[in-house]
């Protein structure tokens, strides 16, 4: 987990704020931005090891962004978080065929056991 | 018997439609076999009228026909004879002499040779111009008898013949007389004088008579009978008859409907005071037409109950396919409704979620941080109470985001999708949304989940209405401090049941058998009635059967039984 990379995309700029610091303390790099459009952004400029997107945002969604970045970068890991109001068109159970989705709120524990798994892959 | 006037008459048109629905079918069905009977029975029984009216003319006109016939032929054999008898006489007075007849062992010779030819006479005489009776044979003693002052002899006199009516007289005997005058070259006369016994008028009547006629009799001008009569009494008796006029001569009359009633046929005979006279019953009082009559209302009677049978049994089975129409369209619109009724409450439900589970995750990640902060810094100011408060804020946010994932699991997903469902799970889900209505009535909850029975194929959202329905009807029921049993059991044939059962008021009978269908409540303006209807719609669609038990003050019991594998239809 040591000189691990993990960017945070979600429009709700306190939540992602707090992860950071959390995720800071457990010894995990962690970066944060509120929109998809930057996240991509980001990558180019320097690669993440980890991408924690959430499912619905303003401008681009994070299936989208996540769905990008496993295509320009395979070898980043992906994760979905999502507040669990999306399912009136589908987008949800779409996405959880394919990636790994935690439900807000959710357990710092959870996470962190995630990312793990997810760089297991 | 009563099977079939069920079938005939509309059932269960009471208590499970609103009353003003109710009233209209019942108008449709009256206005309908109303109409219908008007229009098929009355044109029957005019046609029994008319035929009626046409057989009893055709047979009027038939008996008048008859009556003329028998009329004709009769008066003209009756006047043929009568001068006959009259001839006879002529021939006698025109070949003997006045003395020849006037000697009684000649009168007596010719008096024989007439009975042996004739047979009917009775007696002979022979009168002179003084009106003495001069001569006379026969089984009286008539000889010297004067006549002069006597009606006949004035007529005789004057017209040359007479026929008499029928009378008594000295005999004793009904019988009558026919005469004849003769004048002589001196300017003199005599006449011939016989009397005849009944025997030739019943002789011709009997002629009359071999018709199928009523009765044929002969009456005088003044109407006395001049023969026995069959009906209108006997020889010499006054008939109740009307008099028939004197011209014409012959003809039929209908008679009054006081007197006899019928047809009267007469004819005046020629030279004689004689009326013939037959009568005939009304066509439609004799034996005939009461067969006739009773055919027709055999008929009548027959077809009309026919048609009633049919109007009523296909009227019934149409209106009740109205109101069956009308009610499963009633049914789809309202089902429809619900659906969209249920997708806005989802859709609702979703936004909701999503607007508080964002918050939640905030304050989540920030009692974690300061947990984080508090548990890495033993020095931290107030440690254990910061810890304490952290954990309080963190299960609460457990419990919020419980609620708000429930209510999603309800309301998403409104089109079906098969999975294998633990039915223990979903049931504890279905209880956990009438918990807090159940602590505060006092209510019992039991539940038996026997591990045995397995997971069932079905649709999660479909089944957790279905028993919510279920459940919700029977806390309705509950009085506080009631007790509700869940109990799932293995069914042969690959099926599982539910039971719901509650100690609850309990359904009376007559709303047993309607509970399942649309708009019946007992909850009167409270309950839509659908619930329950759409409950069992929903079970059909997943294949399943749903069963109701129940006794007034003891409680219900719905069992659902599913099928463990789902119905190729539900696919």
């Amino acid at each position: 987990m040591e000189n691990l990379r993990v960017l945070l995309v979600d429009d709700e700029e306190e939540l992602v704020a707090t992860l950071v610091e959390r995720l800071t303390l457990r010894g995990i790099v962690a970066e944060a931005v509120t929109n998809g459009e930057e996240a991509l952004r980001r990558m180019r400029d320097a690669p993440f090891d980890v991408v924690v997107a959430d499912l619905k945002m303003p401008g681009i969604s994070g299936l989208t962004v996540i769905e990008r970045i496993q295509r320009d970068y395979p070898q980043t890991k992906v994760l979905l978080i999502t507040g669990h109001g999306a399912d009136a068109d589908g987008l949800e159970e779409a996405a959880a065929t394919r990636y790994t989705v935690l439900m807000k709120p959710f357990d710092i524990q959870a996470l962190t056991e995630r990312i793990r798994e997810a760089l297991q892959r | 018997m009563t099977f079939f006037l069920k079938m005939l008459l509309p059932r269960r048109w009471t208590g499970t439609t609103r009353d003003a629905d109710l009233r209209r079918y019942r108008r449709i069905w009256w206005f309908s076999v109303g109409l219908t009977l008007l229009v098929s029975v009355l044109p029957l029984v005019i046609m029994a009228a008319i035929n009626q009216r046409a057989y009893v003319r055709g047979v009027q006109a038939e008996t008048r026909f008859e009556i003329a016939r028998v009329l004709a032929s009769t008066s003209r054999t009756l006047e043929f004879i009568i001068e006959e008898r009259l001839s006879a006489l002529k021939l006698l007075i025109l070949e003997r002499s006045q003395a020849e007849l006037s000697t009684g062992d000649r009168l007596t010779t010719t008096f024989q040779n007439l009975r042996a030819a004739f047979g009917e006479f009775v007696d002979l005489g022979l009168i002179d111009a003084s009106g003495l009776q001069v001569a006379y044979t026969g089984p009286y003693h008539l000889r010297d008898v004067n006549y002069s002052g006597q009606a006949w002899f004035n007529e005789v006199r004057v017209r040359g013949v007479h026929v008499s009516d029928v009378f008594l007289g000295y005999r004793q005997f009904p019988h009558f007389v026919i005469a004849v005058k003769h004048e002589t070259d001196k300017g003199d006369f005599y006449i011939l004088r016989a009397t005849l016994n009944l025997d030739i008028l019943s002789r011709v009547i009997s002629i009359g008579e071999t018709g199928r006629l009523g009765d044929v009799f002969i009456a005088n001008q003044a109407g006395v009978l001049q023969t026995p009569s069959r009906s209108h009494g006997t020889v010499l008796e006054k008939s109740p008859l009307p008099m028939p006029p004197t011209s014409p001569r012959q003809g039929v009359i209908a008679l009054a409907e006081r007197s006899a009633g019928g047809v009267l046929g007469y004819a005046h005979i020629e030279k004689t005071p004689f009326v013939l006279m037959i009568t005939a019953e009304r066509p439609d009082r004799g034996p005939s037409w009461a067969s006739a009559r009773a055919d027709l209302l055999t008929f009548l009677a027959t077809s009309a109950t026919l048609i009633l049978l049919v109007v009523l049994s296909s009227l019934t089975v149409m209106v009740n396919r109205i109101r069956a129409a009308d009610a499963h369209r009633l049914q789809a619109l309202h089902s429809v409704e619900y659906s969209n009724k249920m997708a806005t409450i989802g859709r609702l439900a979703a936004s909701v979620a999503h607007e508080i589970n964002n918050p939640l995750a905030i304050i989540n990640e920030k009692a974690g941080l300061l947990r984080d902060v508090a548990s890495l810094d033993e020095a931290y100011p107030h440690r254990e109470r910061i810890l304490n408060s952290v954990a309080s804020i963190i299960k609460s946010v457990e419990r919020c985001s419980n609620v708000t994932h429930r209510l999603l699991g309800f309301t998403r997903r409104l089109e079906p999708r098969l999975e294998w469902i633990d039915l223990p799970a979903l049931l504890r889900e279905v209880l956990e949304f009438q918990g807090k209505e159940a602590v505060h009535r006092n209510i019992e909850i039991v539940t038996d989940f026997p591990s045995d029975v397995p997971a069932i194929e079905s649709d999660r959202g479909q089944l957790q209405q279905v028993f919510l329905n279920i459940v919700s009807n029977s806390f309705a029921a509950l009085p506080t401090g009631g007790r509700i049993e869940l109990a799932l059991r293995n069914r042969p044939g690959d099926l599982v049941a539910v039971a719901v059962r509650d100690n609850g008021e309990g359904i009376a009978p007559e709303n047993l058998r309607h509970i399942f269908e649309p708009f019946f409540s007992t909850r009167g303006e409270f309950g839509t009635g659908l619930g329950l209807s759409i409950t069992y719609g929903l079970v059909q669609k997943l294949g399943g059967q749903i069963e109701v038990e129940s006794e007034l003050g003891r409680g219900t019991c719905f069992t659902v039984v599913l099928p463990v594998r789902a119905a190729e239809s539900t696919r």
